[in-house]
């Protein structure tokens, strides 16, 4: 029989970059900058979050060592976690929040509908509805986008600035690993080369009605596919295990 | 104090086809696009409709409640607009 | 709600006998108060006041729970806490747009809250130092929530009563999460157990704090009685709250950390109910004028979102009146 790890492994770094990045966006619930995005923002959390357990859940069932969901998502060390570095960088103001979301959905939803086409039976399952999910968030975000920067001088500033700050952490999303490679050609997974210039082009659109710019990146930022983090990971690992590592083996 | 303040919306769902829209609330929006997107939100978390209409509250006409008497008493001794009005041997059948 | 410009912009109405009396025939006959009805004074005070204050109540309360959602066991728990928390701001908007219809604006209200002028539920002034806390506020807090909340669905106010329907029926999963994680824990190791009776025992006699001072004591009852805001007085509902949670409580193995609670077969109209020791009210006073642990880490943290949100707002508003010229500026051209 065919190994399955390689895809197990995708799997589960797919799901962390959904983990993290929706524990991030829970971190503004009860604190936005106006009630109206108290409500958008955990709305996109929980569909990152529940687009996780069904990655998780896919990855523990192939597996099928007894591992479940929550072993995988609150019990690995810091270097077990392969989500790119973009989705565990501190939150920032709002508009670095809401350009990483604009970010990841762009690309993510470009993925899942590659996915669709050509990809894994189950995984086409979990796609046809995040990719719905995820068109939203590209909407919402990429209106936000546009707001802050053709907003005020500040807002457009602050815009700019998270652009500057996060485009570099943006090539990761397209990284291919060994294992990936290994699902590219067995025609589980879509190739992310080839959703590139899609990509570039939804960036651009929004760009444009926004009145950025984006940057030229000389160094990018990868790692965490590899288990390489940033150091704002350990801390976020330290509040999402607390309690797993505090209590160990216990039911909640 | 002047506090700056973001425009109020009035939002109705129609909470399946072949329903009405119906008013469910408001919500604060700098824009329509915006609106919508809030109301989609805070209106529809659990799969309480399938289209939103937004308008600006400051857009409504409401009739004036002091004129509810000259608006709508006189329709109340109008019962010849209603069926029962009308007697009709039971024989006849439902008409 | 509805066409804002109408309101106050009428002749205030001459608040005779007569008037007065016609309000109350109307409350009386159950008729729903519609925004730009006429109506006292004094019952749009009490209702901004009210709404306002339930608002804030909802949205201060956010923070507590949210203490916990990067930090939840599981994700299935983790879900729920957010979609939760979420929901509590939901309710608040709702509420704030109910208390909007009669005249006062969502950023004033919350300018009010900013500056301690108005007040919200003196329970979220309680920290949440373990997970247990998100079981016992679930339980106990959204239960005494709710006991206060069902009758207000039918309040004379039509905005008021309307929000509280919807409220009520998104928050009918609260109190069962709430519950459910309590059984987990005490079904859980020793722990667990004495983590969920600590959780108890801090969160009991602030819960029945919730439903305000005894009637003898409340200076506002009876009118908002009268008025049919209210529909049942604070012991009332009090009683109730304590009748319902006695029974869930054992059904755990849990304590209520009163050594003075005993069944009584004449309460109730000789239905029974429990008898409970006495609350002690210089606390509830105490957090009320702004004493609690987490009074001023509250306001903190909601001033500290306020603020920081203000470059975003600004900017949707800058964006939408560019927007709006530009618009102008096209009709122009096209002219």
């Amino acid at each position: 029989m065919e190994d399955k790890t390689p895809f197990i492994n995708v799997l589960i770094s797919l799901g962390d970059d959904h983990l993290i990045l929706g524990h991030r966006l829970s971190e503004w619930c009860g604190h936005a900058p106006m009630l109206e995005e108290d409500l958008s923002m955990p709305n996109m959390a929980l569909d990152l979050l529940g687009q996780a357990r069904n990655l998780y859940g896919y990855a523990v069932e192939l597996e099928a060592k007894g591992r479940t969901e929550d072993d995988v998502a609150f019990l690995r060390s810091d270097r077990e976690y392969k989500n790119i570095l973009m989705v565990e960088r501190p939150n920032g103001d709002f508009a670095h929040t809401i350009l990483r979301q604009f970010y990841f959905a762009a690309y993510m939803k470009l993925f899942w509908e590659s996915v669709l086409k050509n990809g894994d039976g189950r995984l086409q399952e979990f796609a046809a509805k995040a990719s719905k999910e995820l068109a939203y968030h590209i909407r919402h975000c990429g209106e936000w986008v546009v707001r802050l920067g053709d907003g005020t001088e500040e807002s457009a500033a602050r815009m700019k600035a998270a652009v500057d700050a996060l485009h570099p952490y943006t090539n990761e999303l397209f990284d291919v690993t060994p294992d990936f490679q290994h699902c590219i050609d067995g025609g589980l997974l879509p190739e992310p080369a080839t959703l590139r210039a899609d990509w570039d082009a939804s960036v651009e659109q929004v760009f444009q009605q926004a009145f950025l710019s984006v940057p030229e990146v000389p160094f990018p930022q990868t790692g965490g596919r590899t288990g390489h983090h940033t150091e704002a990971f350990g801390h976020l690992l330290s509040e999402l295990q607390y309690m797993q590592r505090a209590y160990p083996g216990l039911t909640w | 104090m002047s506090i700056e303040t973001t425009p109020l919306w009035e939002v109705f769902i129609r909470s399946r086809n072949g329903l009405n829209h119906k008013h469910v609330g408001s919500l604060h929006a700098a824009d329509s696009n915006l609106a919508v997107q809030s109301a989609r939100d805070v209106y529809t978390r659990r799969e309480e409709g399938n289209s939103i209409w937004v308008v600006r509250s400051d857009q409504i006409i409401a009739s004036d409640p002091d004129r509810s008497g000259e608006n709508f008493e006189p329709a109340a001794d109008k019962i010849y607009r209603h069926p029962s009005f009308y007697d009709i041997p039971d024989d006849v059948g439902h008409m | 709600m509805y066409s804002q410009g109408l309101i106050g912009a009428d002749d205030k109405p001459v608040e005779d006998d007569a008037f007065i009396a016609a309000f109350q025939a109307r409350i009386d006959a159950e008729e729903k108060i519609e925004p730009n009805d006429p109506m006292p004074e004094a019952y749009r005070k009490t209702l901004v006041r009210q709404i306002g204050q339930h608002a804030h109540s909802e949205i201060v309360g956010m923070l507590p729970e949210g203490n916990w959602i990067t930090r939840a066991p599981t994700l299935r728990r983790k879900l729920a806490l957010l979609a939760k928390v979420q929901d509590e701001g939901g309710h608040g908007l709702y509420l704030y747009s109910a208390a909007e219809t009669l005249g006062v604006s969502r950023e004033q209200m919350t300018e009010e809250l900013l500056s301690g002028k108005a007040k919200y539920s003196s329970i979220f002034n309680y920290p949440t130092p373990t997970w247990a806390d998100i079981g016992a506020i679930g339980w106990l807090v959204d239960g005494a929530a709710i006991m206060n909340q069902v009758p207000l669905c039918r309040c004379s106010f039509g905005p008021y009563a309307r929000a509280m329907v919807r409220v009520c029926r998104e928050e009918s999963f609260h109190q069962r999460q709430g519950y459910e994680l309590m059984m987990a824990l005490a079904e859980g190791s020793d722990k667990q157990r004495e983590m969920a009776q600590d959780a108890l025992n801090r969160w009991w006699w602030p819960s029945l704090m919730m439903f305000g001072p005894h009637d003898s004591d409340s200076t506002n009852s009876d009118q908002s009685m009268q008025w049919k805001i209210k529909r049942f007085t604070n012991d009332e509902l009090r009683q109730k709250f304590v009748d319902a949670t006695v029974v869930q409580a054992e059904k755990i193995g849990l304590t209520i950390p009163d050594p003075d609670l005993k069944w009584n077969p004449e309460k109730n109209d000789g239905e029974g109910g429990y008898d409970f020791g006495p609350i002690d009210w210089d606390e509830f006073w105490r957090v009320v004028k702004g004493g609690g642990p987490m009074n001023r880490d509250r306001i903190a943290a909601r001033k500290k979102a306020w603020d920081e949100g203000a470059w975003v707002r600004e900017a949707a508003n800058a964006f939408a009146e560019k927007q709006a010229q530009r618009a102008d500026a096209a009709t122009v051209a096209a002219e």
